[in-house]
């Protein structure tokens, strides 16, 4: 939810720049011209002033924030010993991003494939539930005797930390790799499941009479009317998933190691550098926040409107 | 007497949690090829419920219904219903929407370029050739309702059912979509059945109009035949002495008989 606020903001204040400019050009033509001061006050829209305050309204906080951050970060570094400051930081950051995709053998690579190898976990892992959650959610969500069935299971299961299905997944596949994606699987799964189900028990009843009154065919009512219209609680699941997934990563790597950015930062931890593991916060961050974003941005395109 | 739709004793009751609900109670009614005929009466009085019997989208618990001799046992496309809140699909375009119902009631002997030209006509036909390509959620409320039209009337019904079809409009968008089904109608001579509870609606478009009887077991309290030449237009009927019979009747029976006890 964040990522949308922040990113309205910086829309709308990006917007705000060119009508203070055009103001201000027509406020200097005015001036210019022979015209009575008298006769225009109407047309004008909000004062440049006015335009201004707005802009400063939106954009002050959240570099207000920002900084407060920043400034309790470099106070709380100057009291500490081993607490590396905003500065240390930045510059382990430009030695880091400087080559990001260097490789040492598998215990030593850049940040880069090490994002990347996360990403290819949650990618798999989330794939694979897709595939699995969302047919197995029109059915929970098309007959009352699945839902009946599988929804005491489901209830009993979801609150269960996908970690604690790091085990079984060492068990089944005798590796690390693969076991760390099936945590991604159990935990993205789950909100698929249940959001899929819950938007075919919510089509409309209203559709449901058109396509009683047209008599169409099962084929018909499941591509122009179940689907588009579960699509939007579809995408929902799938960006709940999405954001536990990458919450997941993290913690499933730094038990089972390998490369990913979860073992990285236990293993700058065992070299103690503290400043990459703030990094690692930072990039952590805003991969979850793309991510993100990316999934609202293609729920909107599937929102039809207000209806 | 040439009936399409026969209603035959039919009784209808709703399982409630509080036992069992009658909505209706021996309603028999014919409804000729061609006549317009519209079903009035308060709120609550299963006016929109004897509608969806006819549609099929609910099955009576008594009596019997038939369209063109045969019973009805579920909805069909010979029996067209135009929703009160209009049912557009939100994710097609207006042509596709009505395409939709084109490609399903004609396709087996119609090929593609024949099924545009009649989703086109039907656009048309409505005035909406224009909107073609919008999503229902950038036109107007009487515009989806237009499309909504388009669509029952491409379907070429044998009947066609609208359940409060303008209820939701204003009152001038309500005067136009009217004066245009009337125009619509006089094309296409088709048979309607209609549910409303605005009395000049009533009198203006039908050739009879049924009264029902407040719920609950409603059933029909009178019939009127409206003996008005068609078109119809709507400023000269304002003079006219028979409009003004049809009103008082109907709000007699509405307001008199059929007084709604204050809740």
């Amino acid at each position: 939810m964040t990522t949308a606020t922040l990113s309205t903001a910086l829309d709308q204040g990006l917007e705000h720049v060119e009508p203070a400019a055009v103001t201000a050009d027509a406020v200097k033509s005015g001036t210019t011209s022979v015209t009575p001061p008298v006769a225009s006050p109407a047309p004008r829209g909000p004062s440049l002033g006015e335009r201004l305050g707005g802009f400063m309204r939106r954009v002050i906080p959240p570099f207000l924030g920002l900084a407060l951050v920043l400034g309790v970060w470099a106070l709380v570094a100057m009291k500490s010993a081993d607490f590396p400051g905003p500065g240390k930081t930045f510059d382990a950051a430009v030695v880091l991003f400087s080559d990001p995709f260097y490789s040492n053998g598998p215990n030593d690579q850049g940040i880069g494939w090490n994002i990347l190898a996360s990403l290819k976990r949650v990618a798999v892992g989330f794939g694979v539930a897709a595939l699995v959650g969302i047919p197995l959610g029109f059915i929970i969500g098309r007959f009352a005797f699945m839902n009946a069935m599988l929804e005491p299971i489901i209830s009993l299961l979801r609150p269960v930390s996908p970690l604690a299905w790091l085990p079984i997944g060492l068990m089944v596949f005798k590796a690390a790799d693969p076991a760390s994606t099936w945590t991604i699987f159990i935990c993205s799964i789950w909100p698929m499941i249940l959001n899929t189900a819950q938007g075919v028990q919510r089509v409309p009843q209203d559709y449901l009479n058109v396509a009683r009154v047209l008599n169409l065919s099962e084929f018909r009512i499941i591509t122009k009317i179940l689907f588009p219209s579960v699509l939007p609680y579809m995408l929902t699941g799938i960006r709940l998933s999405i954001g536990t997934a990458w919450l997941v990563i993290v913690a499933a790597e730094m038990l089972t190691g390998g490369v990913g950015i979860g073992f990285w930062v236990w293993d700058e931890w065992n070299n103690l550098k503290v400043e990459h593991i703030l990094i690692a916060i930072f990039v952590i961050g805003i991969v979850g926040l793309l991510l993100e974003y990316l999934l609202l941005l293609i729920a909107r395109r599937f929102s039809y409107g207000a209806n | 007497m040439n009936a399409i739709v026969k209603v035959e004793n039919v009784g209808m009751a709703f399982e409630t949690t509080k036992g069992s609900f009658v909505a209706l109670k021996d309603v028999n009614l014919q409804i000729r090829t061609g006549e317009v005929v519209s079903l009035i009466g308060h709120s609550g009085c299963g006016k929109s419920t004897l509608l969806n019997l006819i549609a099929g989208l609910t099955l009576p618990t008594s009596g019997v219904m038939l369209c063109n001799g045969r019973e009805i046992a579920g909805p069909g496309p010979e029996r067209a219903v135009v929703f009160q809140n209009h049912s557009l699909l939100p994710w097609l375009n207006c042509f596709e929407n009505v395409y939709l119902a084109v490609e399903r009631v004609f396709s087996a002997r119609d090929g593609k370029e024949a099924l545009r030209a009649r989703t086109n006509a039907a656009l048309e036909m409505v005035h909406m050739g224009h909107a073609a390509q919008k999503l229902p959620h950038e036109i107007s409320g009487g515009m989806k309702q237009r499309i909504g039209i388009a669509r029952a009337f491409a379907m070429e019904p044998k009947i066609l059912l609208m359940d409060e079809p303008f209820g939701a409009l204003d009152a001038l968008t309500r005067a136009a979509l009217q004066d245009e089904l009337i125009g619509v109608m006089a094309k296409t001579g088709a048979t309607v059945v209609m549910v409303t509870h605005d009395v000049d609606e009533a009198v203006l478009l039908s050739d009879r109009v049924v009264m029902m009887t407040n719920g609950p077991a409603a059933t029909i309290g009178e019939i009127l035949d409206v003996k008005l030449t068609k078109p119809r237009d709507r400023l000269q009927l304002a003079h006219d002495p028979h409009f003004a019979e049809c009103r008082a009747a109907i709000l007699e029976f509405l307001y008199q008989k059929q007084m709604k006890k204050a809740a």
